[in-house]
Order: C-alpha cells, then structure tokens, then sequence
C-alpha cells in the first residue's frame, strides 16, 4: 500500500495528464490536415473533401483507417531495422516535445498558490524544446539512408540541410526572446509578457496584447515565422519533397502506417512549431485584452485560438506562395537570417542593458 | 536533487508513452494488414527503371560543410542561453565579453562567407 501511494498512484495521475496532452492534439492533427484541404480548396475554388461524413468530417478518420490496413512495404534494398525505427523516431520527438508546453496559469487573487497547467515544469524549457526539436532531423536523415533509393538520399540530405540552416537563426532569436524574458522557464516567459511591456510604457494597460514580445521584437517575430516554415519543411520551403525532381523526398520509399506516422509527426510538428511561436511571441495562454469576460474564458482556449491563427498562416502560406530554389533558400538562411539574428542579439542585449530593462 | 529530478519523472513517462503508443500502432498495422509481398513491389523506385546501382554514392561535399558550420553556430548558441540569462547580473562586462566572443565569430563567418563556402550555383 505504501508502494502503491508513493510510485504507482503518481504515475497512473502523470499518464492520464499525458493522455489530456496527447489526445487532443493527435485529434487536432487530423483536423489540421482536413482544414489544409478545405481551406487550399477554397483558394483554389474548390469544395475540397466533402463525401466523408458531413462536409466531409470524417475524412480524417477515414484516411487513418486506410492507411492503418494497407500493406507495409519494405524495399528490398533497405536496411529494415533503420527504415522502421525512422518514422517512430519522427513521431515520438514531435509528441515528447509537448511535456513542457504550458497551457495555462491559474492565479486567482487571494486564492491558493497559482498552479502551472504543465506537464513538467522544468527550468530549462525552452532549451529541452529546443533540443527536442533539432533531434528531428534524425528520423529524416535515417529514413534517407535505409531506403536506398536515390530520390530518398537526396530528399533526406536537402532536407537536413535546410533545417539545421534554419535552425541556427531559430536559436539566436530564442536568445533576444530570453533576454527580454529572463528565463528559460516557458512559463515565465509567459508571465514576462503579462505585467510590462508597450501597452503599460504608454499608458493603456488594458491593451495586453501589446505587451506582448512580438512588438518590441517585431523583426524577430517575422524571421522567426519563415524560419519556422523552413524548419517544418513546409511551403515555400519544401523543397525536401519537391514532386517535380523529388517524387516526395525522404519518404518516397513509405506506404501504410509507417508513412502515415511521418505524416503525423510531420504535422504535430507545425502544431508544436506554432505552440512555440505562440508562447515565445503571442503571449501563450494570456488574454488579448485585459477585459473581465476575456478573462474568464480559460487559458488553454486562447492557447488553442492562436495557435490554430498560426496554424491558419501556414496553410494561407502553402496555397499562395511558389517555392523557393534550392540556392535561395540557403542564401535566405546564411546570407540574411543569420547576420541578422546575430546582430539583434547584441542590439537587444544593448538595449536592455543602457536603458536599464534588463530582468531582474 | 530529489525535487529536480522530480520535475524531469514527466518526460520520462511521457517517453514511455510516447513510444509505447507507436510500437502498438506499428504493430497493429502490420497485423490488421495483409502482407503480400513479391519483388517486383519490393524494388526501390526509380520512375519505373530498374535501380541502378546502389543509391548512398557520392554527393555533393557542400553539406558536409553546412552541417560543420551548424556545429560552430550552434554550439555558440548554447554558449549564449545562460548568458542571456545572467546579463542582469553582469551588466556591461557581460556585455562586451560576449561582444569580443561573437565578434571572433563574425570573422570566421565573413572569411567563410569570403570564401565561397556559403554559394549554392
């Protein structure tokens, strides 16, 4: 019973909160894709998927199914173990990266100490999402390798290419975002946009969401945005799966679940992309106006509503840009983004160090 | 130490989860799905050609090179998270430290830069 008290009752409580973390956004995921489609075939004038349940809402689940029963092929040529390991790979980072997203803060006046709506609350958050997502690249880089087929070595390699050139202006405005902030706690870094920013400096503290960061950083805002696309290999950087020379990229060699799991990681990915975005520059769970019946609407829902406004960017992005070449896109990354990210750390760092705003 | 390591027992489930919930789909789709393969369907695509030769030959040496300057930036970029952190306790030296650091860095850039290493024709 003692046993039972000290490991097991905590345990089954942390993998029931996992399941509220994971449910909601595998469901959204799938909803995600079918938004794609309907919001692209409205573009393009379009009904988009519209047999499948009402409006075609269960379209989702119907492509799920399908891809659940098909047969897996596994080239002949491939190194098995590797070419199944990679898209688990993909799909595990894209979930475990959301431990550490917070969803809420419940902070009544007067009430109990305030509760952190997060998994695990730990210290250096930001730097575990951080890593968590550079590990991406793994399962891209093995599905590569293991498929040997031509197509899929030279998606893989691009593709690698490209995220970890991107990667490097994400990190450097991680850091102007820190030192506004003052931790490396996301939660924090939420709550640093709450009580000080532009709406307070020019005397209409009602205006939160002008606290938040992606005013006083708006260029960071918008180089991390495209970064962020490139980074999820997503339109108009998604020269990885160019079909016109590529087929698909990385995964020309997969069928069934094993595809279907890229996919799913794929776009959990985005959905984590925005989460971040969200929490680094939108202000996370926090209100945009500091309004009683605002106020009362729970954190998780405006987390939910800014991340689907991302979310909504990204399709916008897909179905009205041309893609990038190749050469661009690397010059995009090193040439511009880089100088620039790294010449807006000491700007910042400067900034808030003559005027005296720097975080206690 | 019991109190950190607390904090990170969530990840650690999680990735049991995580992991558990993509073997049970593996597997079951390898189960519910009849598998019939022969080695027409086996063969790596090559837009209908028989493949060639093996596909991991030579390739272009230039992504070596940009994942050896992702290392050095990077590996910057870990430098400054803690600093960025501590810059409200070590005001301008701090500052100008990191000045010096990142400007030996800038130099290293431009020579690359300079040199090439950065064109994609």
């Amino acid at each position: 019973m003692e046993f039972f008290n000290a490991y097991v009752w905590p345990t089954i409580e942390i993998i029931f909160w996992i399941l509220v973390i994971i449910v909601p956004i595998i469901l959204g995921m799938a909803y995600l894709t079918y938004a794609e489609r309907k919001i692209i075939g409205a573009v393009q004038l379009r009904k988009g998927p519209n047999v499948v349940g009402w409006f075609g809402l269960l379209q989702p689940i119907a492509d799920g199914l399908k891809l659940l029963t098909k047969e897996t092929i596994i080239p002949s040529g491939a190194n098995r173990v590797i070419f199944v390991i990679a898209p688990m790979t993909t799909f595990v980072l894209a979930m475990i990266a959301w431990a550490v997203v917070p969803f809420g803060y419940s902070d009544v006046s007067g009430g109990p100490e305030p509760e952190k709506w997060v998994l695990a609350d730990i210290n250096v958050g930001i730097l575990y999402l951080f890593a968590i997502s550079s590990l991406g690249v793994y399962g891209i880089i093995m599905a590569g390798w293991a498929s040997n087929s031509k197509y899929a070595f030279l998606g893989a390699l691009r593709s690698a290419a490209q995220m970890v050139s991107y990667e490097v202006s994400i990190g450097f405005i991680m850091i102007t975002v820190l030192l506004a902030a003052g931790s490396l706690n996301l939660t924090e870094i939420v709550l640093a946009q709450k009580n000080h920013g532009i709406a307070h400096m020019i005397g209409v503290p009602e205006l939160t969401f002008l606290n938040w960061f992606w005013i006083p950083l708006f260029p960071m805002f918008v180089i991390f945005f495209i970064s962020v696309l490139a980074e999820t290999n997503r339109h108009p950087f998604d020269l990885p799966e160019a079909e016109a020379e590529l087929v698909s990229g990385y995964n020309v060699e997969y069928s069934a679940f094993i595809f279907a799991m890229f996919f799913l990681g794929e776009y959990i990915n985005m959905i984590l992309m925005s989460a971040m975005t969200v929490v680094l520059f939108m202000g996370g769970w926090l209100p945009p106006l500091d309004v009683s019946w605002l106020n009362w609407i729970p954190g998780p829902i405006w987390f939910a509503g800014k991340v689907a406004f991302c979310l909504l960017i990204f399709i916008l992005a897909r179905a009205a840009l041309p893609r990038y070449r190749y050469d661009q896109l690397m010059r995009l990354g090193w040439k511009i983004f880089l100088p620039t990210s790294l010449f807006a750390v000491v700007a910042v760092a400067g900034v808030l160090l003559s005027f005296g705003w720097l975080p206690k | 130490m019991e109190a950190l390591l607390k904090e990170y027992l969530p990840i650690l489930i999680f990735i049991g989860v995580a992991v558990g919930l993509t073997l049970a789909l593996t597997i079951a789709s390898f189960i519910v799905a009849k598998q019939k393969p022969y080695s027409e369907k086996l063969s790596a695509y090559e837009c209908g050609f028989e493949a060639f030769d093996d596909a991991r030959g030579q390739f272009d040496v230039r992504f070596y090179l940009v994942a050896i300057l992702f290392i050095i930036f990077d590996l910057e970029v870990a430098f400054l998270f803690p600093w960025a952190i501590t810059l409200g306790d070590t005001q301008l030296f701090g500052f100008w430290s990191m000045v010096i650091f990142l400007g030996i860095l800038t130099i290293g850039f431009i020579y690359e830069w300079k040199k090439g290493a950065l064109e994609w024709e």
